[in-house]
């Protein structure tokens, strides 16, 4: 990685580091976006992916670390990186007073853009995000959708080299979730650079060229979604639905043969086991000997939750 | 600076929208202008000589009060103090002829102060005054009438000032902290003569200009509040992730909250000149006096909101401070007249420098107004400067 000519890529951060008071919420995180491709950060509530991001969009100083955008060196002060970042926040950042193209043309003209070049550009931003009818009604009158949809054109309006989404689907219902996520497969495809957040795995499954897991403030792997799959090896997810003495049930079983990870879910116990479908008879078996009861078996082959699993010794989800 | 006037256009806009924004900035005051001005200053260009007889049945201190500063200080009154309704009512009628030649001393009206009416002034209950009136003397009694009423105006104007901020701003007011300033006001003597050492405004000038300056602070604060509220919103994360710098964030805010009180008060000077033939003096004095006077509110309230967290707890600090500010500066009547420590005491409100101002200006040349404009730019300037270091460091997602 060190070797590739540093203008190559759109984003290069490396050894980014945050204190909130005695609390480490990024440790040392480094990573490299190259032009058109959409990178996820997966990991939990608390991971530290928003910090990390604000620090990438020169929203918040940092303690320690480098981050350039596209050659350009952010810090809070650098206009000249952040006219390479379109950001759409976690929370829905938009004027409730204004209009759709009222809140577009405003942020268009904070980054420069005026005239018929503007005009033109919100227009088009207004046909992505499909709020053309709407265009001209208060923002604050819009479904929850809609208002995600304006949230993230403001963010794409000004054509950023690198655009930042942190969880957009948060929240969100199914339909309008899976148009969020269209017009971001669709944005990767037309070549924009792309920095997903998310804690939701299908997302980055389905979405993102290269994947980093984040936990506590650090990056614990990073790849494609097969070279992390590859990490696991031939590991299967296995998720019993039970009660009873789980935390005993799950010590037991972790002491099983070719049983590599054992933890305590909401609604029973997740295991990471070699080739599950050899072993199923004799977890089963030990697990009411341990006094658990199982309603249900749930297989999966190797994916990024049983990674996570592996890497953390937690559930992705809890 | 296009940035900055940028988002001050944008801010203008969303100001535009919001109804209460024309009600606190313009409706308000002038509504509230015209009620005190109206009420409580009946004798206005009046002369007259009047006899009022009085039957005190309640004897409590607010009725001493009402006897001994209301009415025996009203110019031309002269006062009858009787023991008993019948005593009083024997003045008032003429055995139902108003031809009938009345034999001794008349009275022009009769009031009758009913038992228990301190203690209903004093826990703000319905106060009941009679005022009964000679048929002989129509105009006299009504101005009796007036009195009364404008007495009990003055009771409730304070009342219906915190009331109304309180229904504007949907939340309630700090009551300890507004009736200790009110207790701390010395009591209103507006129908007293005016004494040549003391320059006034006509009653009209005097109300707009006290609420004028007094609800310039609250249109001026959500220039403050609104990064606040960007902040909550989550705009102010994009503003920070947009190319441009701090600097010129906070300079649209604070033009934004310059237009918004200039304009506001413009309109409610030109209002109450043109409707109401209020007399403001020498227009270019008027001006530098209205500048200063809406830099003074912004530092003020930068300075304030900059201690606040929310849009919410700025709003609520800004309206005790701009009440009890306010009732120092004597914006509600005048406390120049009070005299003493309380009168000295206004001067650490820069409405009292507004308000001081304008009277200076009614009666003198234009240089009158340069130490009131110095006094309200220095309060703008240290305030600000202040709240505006504050309010920098605070510009954080
Ligand atoms: N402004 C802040 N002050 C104090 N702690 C914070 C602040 N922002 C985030 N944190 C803490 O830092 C950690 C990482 O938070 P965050 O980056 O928001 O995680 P994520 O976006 O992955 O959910 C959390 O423990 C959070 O409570
Ligand atoms: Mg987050």
């Amino acid at each position: 990685m060190n070797s590739t000519t540093l203008t190559g890529f759109v984003l290069e951060c490396s050894g980014i580091r945050k204190k909130f008071g005695d609390l480490v919420a990024v440790d040392g995180v480094g990573f490299h976006i190259a032009p058109g491709e959409t990178y996820g950060l997966l990991g939990p509530n608390g991971a530290g992916k928003t910090t990390t991001i604000s620090i990438i969009a020169g929203l918040l100083e940092r303690d320690a670390g480098e981050v350039s955008i596209a050659g350009e060196v952010m810090n809070p002060q650098s206009t000249a990186a952040k006219r390479h970042v379109g950001l759409v926040p976690q929370d829905l950042a938009i004027y409730p007073d204004l209009d759709a193209r009222e809140n577009l043309r405003f942020f268009g003209k904070l980054y420069g853009m005026r005239g018929a070049e503007l005009n033109q550009r919100v227009d088009e931003v207004l046909e992505i995000i499909e709020l053309r009818d709407r265009a001209s009604d208060r923002s604050e009158e819009y479904s929850g959708g809609m208002k995600r949809r304006l949230n993230i054109g403001i963010g794409l309006l000004h054509r950023p080299t690198l655009l930042i989404l942190d969880e957009p689907t948060v929240g969100v219902d199914p339909q309008s979730r899976n148009a969020i996520l269209e017009s971001v497969e669709q944005l990767g495809e037309q070549g924009m650079a792309v920095l997903y957040t998310t804690h939701y795995m299908e997302e980055a499954e389905r979405l993102c060229d290269r994947i980093g897991i984040i936990d506590q403030g650090t990056i614990r792997a990073e790849g494609t979604q097969q070279e992390l799959v590859q990490l696991v090896g031939q590991r299967d997810r296995v998720r019993l639905v039970a009660t009873g003495n789980l935390t005993a049930g799950a010590a037991a079983l972790g002491n099983l043969a070719d049983v590599d990870e054992s933890a305590v879910t909401a609604d029973g116990i997740d295991l990471i086991v070699k080739a599950a479908h050899n072993r199923l008879p004799e977890i089963l078996a030990a697990a009411t000997r341990t006094g658990v009861s199982v309603a249900g078996v749930d297989v999966d082959t190797a994916n990024l939750e049983a990674l996570f699993l592996h890497l953390t010794g937690r559930a992705l989800r809890e | 600076m296009s940035t900055a006037w940028t988002i001050a256009t944008k801010d203008l806009r969303e100001r535009l929208r919001d109804r209460s924004a024309y009600i606190m900035g313009i409706v308000a005051p002038l509504a509230l202008a015209l009620i005190f001005g109206f009420a409580l200053n009946p004798l206005k260009n009046y002369e007259f000589s009047a006899t009022y007889a009085v039957v005190d049945l309640d004897g409590s201190e607010v009725s001493r009060l009402f006897v001994d500063d209301v009415l025996r200080q009203a110019p031309g009154v002269e006062v009858l103090q009787l023991a008993t309704t019948e005593e009083g009512l024997a003045l008032v009628e003429s055995d139902g002829n108003p031809f009938a030649e009345t034999e001794g001393t008349t009275a022009d009206a009769l009031y009758i102060i009913p038992r228990g009416f301190g203690a209903d002034v004093q826990s703000e209950r319905e106060v009941d005054l009679q005022v009964v009136g000679n048929a002989m003397a129509e105009s006299n009694a009504g101005i009796a009438v007036a009195l009364a009423q404008g007495y009990a105006s003055e009771l409730t104007s304070v009342r219906i000032t915190v009331a109304t901020v309180e229904g504007l701003l949907q939340r309630e007011v700090d009551r300890f902290t507004t009736g200790l300033a009110v207790l701390a006001t010395p009591y209103p003597t507006t129908i007293t003569d005016i004494s040549a050492e003391t320059k006034q405004l006509d009653g009209i000038t005097f109300y707009a200009a006290g609420m004028a300056i007094f609800f310039l602070f609250f249109s001026v604060q959500f220039g403050v509040t609104s990064l606040l509220e960007e902040r909550q919103a989550g705009t102010l994360s994009r503003l920070l992730a947009a190319p441009i710098s701090k600097r010129s964030i906070i300079t649209g805010k604070l033009i934004s909250a310059f237009l918004v009180g200039i304009v506001s008060v413009a309109v409610l000077m030109i209002a109450t000149t043109l409707v109401l033939d209020a007399d403001w003096g020498n227009p270019v004095g008027v001006a530098l006096l209205v500048v200063a006077a809406v830099l003074s509110a912004m530092g003020i309230t930068a300075l304030i909101s900059s201690f606040a967290r929310t849009a919410e707890q700025a709003t609520s600090m800004v309206t005790v401070a701009g009440v009890i500010l306010g009732f120092l500066g004597g914006t509600f009547f005048d406390v120049a007249q009070a005299g003493g420590i309380v009168a000295d005491l206004r001067f650490v409100s820069p409405h009292a420098w507004f308000m001081q101002g304008l009277a200076d200006l009614s009666a003198g040349d234009l240089g009158v107004v340069v130490v009131p404009v110095l006094v309200l730019l220095a309060f703008g300037l240290v305030t600000g400067a202040l709240g505006m270091a504050g309010i920098g460091k605070g510009l954080r997602p």
